[in-house]
């Protein structure tokens, strides 16, 4: 494993973690299919959440919310509702919302972490 | 703090609209763009407040930013919102005292150093927020001496956003910056020449004054080195020095022309535009931002058109809506600006096409019909509007020297020009009108001031007869008022009427 995706992997957990302490249900992680990857698909009670999560050693290359740019998005959208259309007992009943969670710093554990909710 | 606002000056023309900045920051993935009809220049300001920000050591927030500019309708154009932008997004992270920002207009283009960049357009865009009642303006400092022109307002030069961004409170360190260098002043195009130099051209001299004390738009007439260029750049010596709002407007063109402007210049300004000019060159215009033409530089001043039977028929013909109201509007696509124009119109002309016409001792080698076509090209509207046609010819050497101690003086002719106005505008204290070429028609010939029937009598002879219209009288008679200013009388004898018809009929057509 290179060392981007053993960092990209730390962000991942750290991203679930802050998440299950906010309530939700990691539902998914890392669901591939030919047009792309979820990182995590996460729920609580109505809500149903597709969540990118971006992590950087530190924003010389800009910030990691930088890269979530509008074409990223409307993948992220394309696979949420592939993802929805395979799990349709999952996503019953819930408002389906897409999040972005940015961790920046060295060291996953202990980096900053920005959570933007119901990307537009 | 999610929101921060300030001011800018959108201009349209000499027209200064001020804009409220707003900037929002929502949370979003980021992103900047600005709303409200930002023309390219503006939309690029974008980039340029990005880099500038982080190159002073200033952090844009991470977030979805949106800048509007409101009114939102109205169109903006260039690079002189870059500062209020960049100042109303870093204001939106906090840290900076939104009062202060909310109450200074900002005025200046952003370079990605940093630093600010000197724009166009200062002038009448600090009258503008002056006038709407704005007391604290922050300009480039290379703007700064033109920006203090305007009183009543604070001004500040700010050498970088740092600078500014200090000023309302935020904690930057100073990066010690120089500043951006103004451009250096355009020389004094026309140096101030001596009435004196103009040697055994008498009667050209005094119509030239007679000109000036009136107001009177003259066409000269003559062979070439007869010395009509010579006549013309010394009429700006002559006319009395501009008043403070005519200079102040005189700067405010010359600045949204793009000239650098640092003191107020009390000369009348000349435009002498070659002869090749276009209309939009002459009246002003550019396909979405409206500039200043010649016409409208020349404002408060003399436009001089040298060989003026060379300039396009169609160019000439639209002096005549300036020449009429003293303002010309230009209409482009969703703007219409309004520039002053209020100017005296010198032409000058050779008799024909090789300038022999009519020269004794000389032969003209012009066909008849290449002649009248030659003068036929000034149309009858346009002529009608001048007052004087003064014929010029060669001056003999031995006249040259035999008549240099007749020679006038700028400073004394520029003496009778002040006291013959003086007397106009004593006499017309009553009306609207200052100048003598201003008044109106009805109002010479029937006014309180009508003139006694012997003493029209020329010019009533010659209405007539049909040789003069009637526009052509008016003319006359107010060429006979100054001529009787200039000589101190109290109204204008047969000898001043004659005189003034002479000066209308001088041109042999």
């Amino acid at each position: 494993m290179a060392a981007k995706d053993v960092l990209g992997r730390a962000g991942e957990d750290r991203a679930a973690r802050y998440l299950r302490s906010l309530g939700y249900t990691v539902l998914d992680r890392n669901w591939r299919i030919r047009d792309g990857e979820i990182d995590l698909v996460v729920a609580r009670p109505g809500e149903l959440v597709v969540v990118e999560v971006k992590t950087r050693r530190g924003d010389g290359f800009g910030h990691p919310l930088e890269a979530v740019d509008s074409r990223k998005q409307h993948r992220l959208w394309r696979l949420a509702f592939a993802w929805v259309a395979a799990h349709p007992d999952d996503a019953q009943g819930r408002r389906l919302r897409l999040d972005a969670v940015a961790i920046t710093g060295p060291d996953a554990d202990t980096a900053t972490l920005e959570h933007i909710q119901d990307l537009r | 703090m999610t929101t921060a606002r300030t001011w800018a000056v959108a201009l349209t023309g000499l027209e200064g609209a001020l804009v409220e900045v707003e900037a929002d920051l929502s949370n979003q993935t980021p992103e900047f763009r600005i709303i409200g009809l930002p023309d390219k220049a503006l939309g690029e300001a974008v980039q340029r407040v990005h880099n500038a920000s982080a190159n002073c050591g200033l952090a844009l927030p991470r977030r979805r930013l949106t800048v509007n500019l409101s009114p939102a309708s109205v169109p903006k154009h260039g690079s002189a919102f870059d500062v209020a932008i960049a100042i109303a997004s870093l204001a939106t992270a906090g840290g900076m005292d939104a009062a202060s920002i909310a109450e200074t207009v900002h005025i200046g283009e952003l370079g990605l150093d940093g630093r600010l960049r000197p724009v166009p357009g200062v002038l009448p865009a600090v009258m503008a927020a002056a006038r709407e009642g704005h007391r604290r303006i922050i300009v480039p400092s290379a703007n700064e001496a033109e920006a203090s022109l305007v009183s009543g307002v604070e001004v500040i030069g700010a050498i970088s956003l740092a600078d500014v961004a200090r000023r309302h409170g935020a904690d930057v360190e100073d990066l010690q910056l120089e500043p951006v260098p103004a451009p250096p002043a355009a020389e004094i195009r026309h140096s101030p020449a001596e009435l004196a130099d103009v040697i055994g051209q008498r009667d050209a001299v005094e119509a030239l004054i007679t000109a000036a004390a009136g107001g009177h738009h003259m066409l000269m007439s003559g062979p070439p080195g007869a010395g009509k260029t010579m006549l013309a750049s010394r009429l700006p010596g002559i006319l009395p020095a501009l008043d403070d709002a005519a200079a102040l407007e005189v700067a405010a063109i010359r600045s949204l022309a793009g000239d650098p402007v640092a003191a107020l210049v009390r000369r009348p300004p000349l435009e002498a535009p070659h002869h090749s000019a276009s209309i939009a060159a002459l009246v002003g215009g550019g396909s979405r931002i409206v500039r200043p033409g010649a016409i409208a530089r020349a404002s408060h001043g003399v436009l001089f058109l040298d060989e003026v039977g060379e300039f396009a028929p169609s160019v000439l013909d639209a002096l005549r809506q300036p020449l009429e109201t003293g303002a010309i509007t230009i209409h482009r696509s969703g703007v219409a600006a309004s520039f002053p124009a209020s100017f005296q119109l010198i032409l000058a002309t050779n008799p024909c096409p090789c300038g022999n016409y009519g020269v004794r001792g000389a032969n003209c080698v012009c066909p008849p019909m290449a002649i009248r076509r030659y003068l036929g090209r000034l149309s009858g509207p346009l002529l009608d509007r001048v007052d004087i046609e003064l014929g010029l010819s060669r001056v003999a050497v031995a006249h040259a020297s035999l008549l240099a101690d007749e020679t006038i003086t700028t400073d004394a002719a520029a003496a009778r020009v002040a006291e013959a106005r003086a007397r106009a505008a004593h006499r017309l204290r009553d009306t609207a009108w200052r100048l003598n070429a201003r008044v109106s028609g009805p109002w010479l010939r029937e006014g309180p001031l009508a003139l006694a029937p012997v003493v029209r009598r020329p010019i009533d002879a010659a209405l007539q007869r049909g040789s003069l219209t009637l526009r052509g009288y008016d003319r006359v008679l107010r060429v006979a008022w100054t001529l009787s200013d200039l000589a101190g009388r109290a109204s204008p004898t047969v000898h001043d009427i004659g005189r003034a018809l002479f000066m209308k009929k001088g041109v042999t057509t």
